[in-house]
């Protein structure tokens, strides 16, 4: 008797292994459609929900902040946001799996389309960053295009010490590396429509803000580039013909390193998409993109 | 037997049959769960191989098959896509941490099968099983932060080079290397190591010419499960390797392995881009089956010998 006890007990975990197995993707899947027939519900006037944001890992951070400011007063509705890139987040919101697709830079003319509609929610500095034992402080733009197209190797040419400069790029594709390259002329058209990147090919490359920040603060030999917002004491900004790379100073146009950060929506927007926009485009939501360090808008 | 007996002795064979169909179809149940497990790990590789495939086979014939594995230059965005410099970087850079980790993880092998007391083994075995738990992008910022400053400090250059993907690489396959090494080293019979030191040869001479080769096959298969983790180890490699897509002009030069091509690029890739990375991984996959070819065929050859 003992032993059939046992046995069925053995029956019964094998059948629970499975249904948990079954569970675990059907899980997924109705986790899904709940997200598809929620988002697609325009009548529902209480707003509740999820908002997926998948797009560049710049304005991740900052769509993060506005993002928790926002649920503290809408606590049914969930944002969740991914940082993927830029283009992945083009492709994301015209293939339907985000509500909003992020972007830190300005769309391409093959990207744009019809239905799709940019809002711009803030503007963002790229500064231009060395290690803090670094004794250059002040570049020229044509200098810093120099150092990344690897014409200047050595920092001693530039009144510093003599050392050669590692350079530190993004990766191909990246959006910040995108503008940067623009900015900078440091591409080139090619007869097929196809950009050049001028970039030196010894460059260091890092898959994220992050990683050039860290690989910067480490190499006291290293020159970056990376988002004015996650700038902190970590790294040394180098001014450009003497202007400072603030909030400030892009706001009066001094300086000239800078690009839009794009949110961007599909055909006609649900509840609480809107709702997360119009708070973004607020004078709270705008203060706080000032106060995280990016340009507001408005 | 009275018509009693004969009737109770039906109605038990009755009850014992019915009690052995349950049984049987008990056994058959658990059985078809047991195959329907086994399928989940043929059915995944199945389902990999067919979709890496699908993915990346077309855009490979697009660009050209020798194109794409000769060519010299990765530029995605100018549609060019040569990934001749990450091939070179995965061989050199695997093959320099299986030298090194197999001399390092050898001898340590070595040691503690053979030399290092009781209690310093009860210290060094946990040590190694931990050294194989710790997740990789710890590996990999241990690289970043200790071993790319001391490589940029010493020998110069940027630090995040092909010497500091060799190092860590090295390390990284140590604990496989030793504990299967150091299982095969302790299952050569002990006749063995008798018979050598009662002829009069030192220890170290009988552990290189007696326990060595007895235990070669083992070793081996370590060896080559090593460098199946060192070929396909892609995220601490990806923080300390600099990721420079060309051929390094030596051995401090950054480098970019076909494993960090793929994970670096992907979150921004589309189109042909994308497509190219899974070309990538048809690659990089097709070097994984011909390893796995060798593991077998050692292990075969083991077997055989035996």
């Amino acid at each position: 008797m003992l032993k059939r006890v046992k046995k069925w007990n053995f029956t019964v975990l094998l059948i629970v292994l499975v249904l948990m197995g079954t569970a675990i993707f059907l899980g997924c899947s109705s986790d899904e459609t709940e997200n598809g027939t929620v988002n697609g519900d325009l009548s529902s006037p209480s707003l509740n929900g999820r908002v997926t944001v998948i797009g560049s890992t710049s304005v991740g951070p900052l769509a993060r902040v506005l993002a928790d400011s926002f649920m503290e007063n809408e606590q049914d509705v969930k944002i969740d946001i991914q940082e993927i890139g830029s283009t992945q987040g083009i492709q994301a919101i015209n293939d339907g799996t985000a509500d909003i697709g992020t972007v830190s830079r300005e769309l391409k003319e093959d990207e744009k389309s019809s239905d799709l509609t940019e809002h711009v929610i803030a503007y963002d500095g790229i500064a231009v960053v060395v290690n803090c034992s670094n004794s250059v402080s002040d570049l020229t733009i044509e200098k810093i295009a120099q150092i990344f197209k690897g014409e200047i190797t050595n920092w001693k040419e530039l009144g510093g010490f003599d050392k050669e400069i590692t350079v530190v790029n993004r990766e191909a594709g990246s959006g910040t590396r995108g503008a940067f390259q623009e900015l900078m002329k440091l591409e080139e058209k090619l007869p097929d429509g196809t950009k050049k990147s001028l970039i030196t090919e010894k460059a260091l490359i890092m898959d994220s803000t992050g990683g050039v920040k860290a690989t910067v603060s480490g190499n006291d030999s290293a020159i970056g580039y990376i988002s004015l917002g996650i700038l902190d004491d970590t790294v040394k900004a180098l001014k450009v013909s003497g202007v400072e790379p603030t909030v400030q100073n892009i706001l009066d146009k001094k300086y000239t390193i800078c690009r839009p950060f794009l949110m961007i929506t599909k055909g006609e927007m649900s509840p609480q998409v809107g709702a997360y926009l119009d708070f973004i485009m607020s004078s709270e939501g705008q203060q706080m993109v000032k106060s995280e360090k990016y340009i507001p808008v408005k | 037997m009275t018509k009693e007996e004969n009737i109770i002795s039906i109605d038990k064979g009755i009850k014992s049959s019915v009690r052995g169909r349950k049984k049987i179809l008990f056994e058959l149940i658990v059985e078809k769960s047991f195959f329907l497990c086994a399928c989940t790990a043929v059915l995944s590789i199945a389902v990999i191989t067919v979709y890496i495939f699908a993915q990346g086979l077309p855009v490979m014939i697009k660009i050209g098959v020798i194109d794409f594995v000769t060519g010299h230059f990765w530029r995605p965005l100018e549609n060019q896509f040569g990934i001749l410099p990450m091939i070179v970087v995965s061989l050199i850079g695997t093959l320099g941490a299986v030298v090194l980790g197999t001399v390092v993880g050898l001898f340590t092998a070595i040691f503690l099968a053979e030399i290092a007391p009781d209690w310093l083994i009860r210290i060094f075995r946990p040590a190694v099983e931990l050294l194989a738990g710790i997740p990789s992008v710890v590996y990999g910022f241990f690289g970043l932060i200790v071993i790319v400053p001391l490589i940029r400090n010493t020998f110069g250059g940027p630090g995040n080079s092909l010497l500091a993907v060799i190092i860590i690489l090295a390390i990284m396959i140590l604990p496989t290397i030793i504990s299967i090494s150091e299982i095969s080293l302790r299952s050569v019979p002990k006749e063995y190591k008798e018979g050598s030191l009662a002829l009069g040869a030192s220890q170290i001479k009988t552990i290189f010419k007696v326990m060595l080769p007895a235990a070669s096959s083992g070793i081996l298969a370590s060896i080559v499960l090593g460098t199946g983790r060192a070929i396909g180890e892609t995220m601490a490699v990806l923080l300390v390797a600099g990721n420079t897509p060309v051929f390094p002009e030596s051995i401090l030069s950054p480098v970019r392995t076909l494993t960090v091509n793929i994970a670096m690029e992907m979150g921004y890739a589309q189109g042909m881009h994308r497509e190219a990375l899974f070309a990538t991984g048809v690659v990089l996959f097709i070097f994984i089956i011909v390893l796995n070819v060798a593991l077998n065929l050692t292990i075969y050859k083991k077997e055989s010998r035996i």
